[in-house]
């Protein structure tokens, strides 16, 4: 068996618009040094999948910078690798003309090119809002065992959980064969969320494309989901471990802070046979100087450190300055913080500026974010 | 692409550096650990990258392995070139029978092939023994404005220190006339850095005279350097100003990656303009736990700190327990300090584990000597490794 895999990179962009801005979902930067993208291919290459498409819809300069050859995620391939699928318009026949795709069954049908050539048997499709370390592998073989249509990834939250934004709740019989999938805000209730990883192979999923010019489907989950599920085995696998899905800013806080926790960590960043791999960046380590007072706190290289920090991530190039005290922050690459500044519960996007003195706070159900090269 | 080369590096790698004892038991010097999360080789190859020098052979022999495997392709050094590149060159079989490398000239003239395959006017020779930033590309251009046939980058060292190098006497518009290797009683202070550009026609025509002469120790020092003197062939001495240590010692190796600590450390490595690049793994971020405390200290990806560290140099995944405190010391990648261990004025090479309550070396300002660990050793739950200890095996 063969599986390929599709990643979309901008699906659900518009859930965290302060930080898309500029770049794709796939490329927000998350725990220190990686971007989101990064745990979707690094999960991709782990379990073996190393012919990778992946579906860029606007805004994806960040994302081909990021990428590049590939090299970083030993995606540099003569044979197969990582291709990235620009929006697909052809001036006559494409019906969506002049337009882009404005959901995943236009998305996938933008990458039939790379479908119909990929010859593999499966198809493995992930988006980039669900950060988590996850043995494809096993899924694709719980997949072909079951003789399943169609695969989908759930994570089981439990009751105590409480959830900001509605996700895709999936709802299974006793055999894990899928009987509801709705989109809704749960409250106080156990629920197997979707964490939008699914397996199909590669034929079923051409047969999908087809299908859906021809009756002119336009919803993944209504029109084929949903609409197959009593006549098709749609199964969940369920996955055990971490997984944190990104649809708001005060998620990607609590999130981001949840792996100061060293089991999230452990789980997430793998050990040996399942690292994240992400663009090497040259960075020099990090220097603490004899001011500096770190407690709790993830840091990536190529910081200096001059003051307090407590509970952070700070990402590459930030620079923390003498009397300066940070709590409960997260910094993005290259954020420069002055000497004397007070901060917690802030954001900062790449390259912001806070100036000496300064006195900023938010909370971490409305943390202060700050943008892109922003100077306060 | 398949244009010819102005300058070729060949960089001298095959050294056994046995000066650093545990260190350089599994390795060569050029691949020791150097500030965290690099190697000494990585200096002479950014400084070629960062001079426009993209064609290195690296010449190895002694432990190539770890070299082999860390050089790979040349990617992180931008060194993967369709024509040119990094070639690691190794002793080889040829029809005239095998030799090992005998001496440093011996190694380049047993490749002049390699060499010659990129047609340059230039040749630079480099060792990997040294920490230091510098454009070979000014030197170039002096050797080229002084019309020299060998250029030797000189840097003045304390009088007093002078002996323990090649000293070379030159008059004010920098031309060698004289050059004495380790002199008693030296004459002048400015000392080869082992760094030499030769005018490639002048470079073949001595190292052939020299592979004739079956008394010569084929070395550049001793030999190719006073050869071409005594032919008055046009050396000068090109005076460089800035960080360079030898670190062939382990207290020199230990002083070197203290050099990178302080408010303003004599050397940095996050100067934008010329980037020191190395081979990475993938790491996680580095955590700093609770309870931690990091002070004065340079750390690197996938630590975790749980413990006390101050004054240190931190490789990659350097695990520091509860309780541990690691003082005045450089550890390299992979290291775990158990809870209760405590580590002071010592150099832990990669991979070793210092068990639960455990004691290695003393404090600094009581010690003899600096403790040495050597790779993969793990010393036993609360025992007590003393100040100036050289351990290579289990413990």
């Amino acid at each position: 068996m063969t599986a390929a895999g599709l990643i979309f990179s901008n699906i659900h962009d518009t859930s965290i618009p302060e930080m898309t801005r500029m770049r794709t979902m796939a490329s927000i930067p998350y725990g220190c040094r990686y971007r989101l993208i990064d745990f979707a291919l690094s999960n991709m290459v782990n379990s073996g999948i190393t012919n990778v498409g992946v579906i860029a819809h606007y805004n994806y300069q960040s994302l081909l910078d990021h990428i590049g050859t590939g090299k970083d995620w030993d995606l540099a391939r003569r044979s197969g690798g990582i291709k990235i699928l620009p929006p697909y318009i052809t001036a006559y026949e494409n019906r969506a003309a002049g337009k882009l795709y404005e959901n995943r069954l236009e998305a996938v049908l933008g990458a039939s090119n790379f479908i119909n050539r990929c010859n593999a048997d499966y198809i493995v499709l992930s988006d980039c809002d669900v950060i988590l370390n996850i043995d494809l592998k096993k899924v694709v073989e719980d997949h072909i065992q079951s003789g399943a249509y169609m695969t989908l990834v759930g994570k089981k939250i439990p009751a105590t959980e409480t959830f900001e934004h509605a996700v895709n709740v999936l709802t299974a019989d006793e055999t894990g064969r899928l009987i509801d999938i709705a989109y809704y805000k749960p409250e106080n209730e156990a629920v197997n969320v979707s964490t939008n990883i699914m397996v199909i192979s590669r034929k079923e999923l051409q047969n999908i494309v087809s299908e859906s010019i021809a009756r002119g489907y336009t919803s993944f989950t209504r029109d084929i989901i949903s609409a197959q599920m009593a006549t098709k085995l749609i199964r969940i696998y369920d996955f055990e471990g971490w997984a944190a899905h990104i649809s708001s800013l005060e998620g990607y806080f609590k999130s981001s802070m949840e792996l100061l926790n060293a089991e999230v960590r452990h789980d997430l960043f793998g050990s040996r046979d399942n690292r994240i791999y992400t663009k090497i960046r040259n960075s020099a380590p990090s220097k603490y100087t004899a001011n500096a007072e770190v407690k709790n706190s993830l840091i990536a290289d190529g910081c200096v450190i001059d003051g307090t920090v407590e509970n952070c991530i700070l990402f590459r190039g930030v620079r923390v300055g003498k009397g300066t005290v940070i709590k409960n922050c997260i910094l993005l690459q290259d954020t420069y913080v002055g000497d004397n500044v007070s901060l917690n519960c802030v954001i900062s996007d790449k390259n912001a500026m806070i100036k000496d003195g300064r006195n900023l706070s938010g909370h971490e159900s409305m943390p202060f974010f700050l943008g892109k090269g922003q100077t306060v | 692409m398949f244009k010819k080369k102005e300058c070729v590096a060949m960089l001298l790698a095959g050294g056994q550096g046995s000066r650093l004892y545990a260190l350089t038991q599994k390795t060569a010097k050029p691949s020791v650990s150097y500030g965290g999360k690099y190697r000494i080789i990585d200096f002479p190859l950014s400084n070629c990258i960062n001079s426009g020098i993209d064609t290195v052979g690296v010449l190895t022999q002694y432990q190539p392995l770890r070299l082999n495997e860390y050089i790979g392709n040349g990617l992180p050094w931008d060194l993967d070139r369709t024509f040119g590149g990094v070639k690691i060159l190794p002793p080889y079989q040829g029809q005239g029978g095998a030799d090992w490398y005998k001496g440093t000239a011996n190694a380049i003239w047993q490749n002049m092939e390699f060499i010659n395959q990129y047609d340059p006017e230039y040749v630079i020779v480099l060792s990997g023994d040294h920490i230091y930033k510098m454009d070979y590309a000014k030197m170039l251009a002096y050797h080229k404005k002084k019309g020299a046939d060998c250029t030797i980058a000189v840097i003045e060292v304390p009088m007093e220190e002078a002996s323990r190098f090649g000293i070379m006497s030159a008059y004010e518009d920098g031309t060698i006339y004289k050059f004495t290797e380790k002199p008693k009683n030296p004459d002048s202070n400015k000392a080869s850095m082992g760094i030499y550009i030769f005018t490639k026609d002048k470079l073949e025509h001595y190292l052939r005279e020299d592979s004739k002469d079956p008394a010569s120790a084929n070395d550049f020092g001793k030999n190719i350097i006073p050869a071409m003197l005594e032919n008055k062939e046009k050396m000068v001495a090109y005076p460089f100003e800035g960080y360079w240590k030898d670190v062939g010692t382990i207290s020199s190796l230990w002083e070197a990656n203290m050099d990178l600590l302080g408010d303003s450390p004599i050397l940095s490595l996050s100067d934008e303009t010329w980037r020191i690049y190395s081979r990475h793994g993938a790491s996680a971020p580095q955590f700093v736990g609770s309870d931690a405390t990091v002070i004065n200290s340079s750390v690197t990806a996938g630590c975790e700190i749980l413990g006390e560290v101050r004054n240190s140099v931190l490789g990659p995944g350097v695990r520091v327990g509860k309780g541990a405190v690691v003082v005045d010391s450089v550890i390299m990648a992979d290291v775990t300090v158990e809870d209760g261990a405590c580590v002071s004025y010592a150099i832990l090479d990669e991979n070793v584990t210092v068990g639960k309550n455990a004691t290695v070396g003393e404090p600094r300002e009581t010690a003899s000597d600096i403790a040495v660990i050597g790779a993969d050793v793990s010393v036993a739950a609360g025992s007590v490794i003393p100040a100036g200890a050289m351990i290579s095996e289990q413990v």
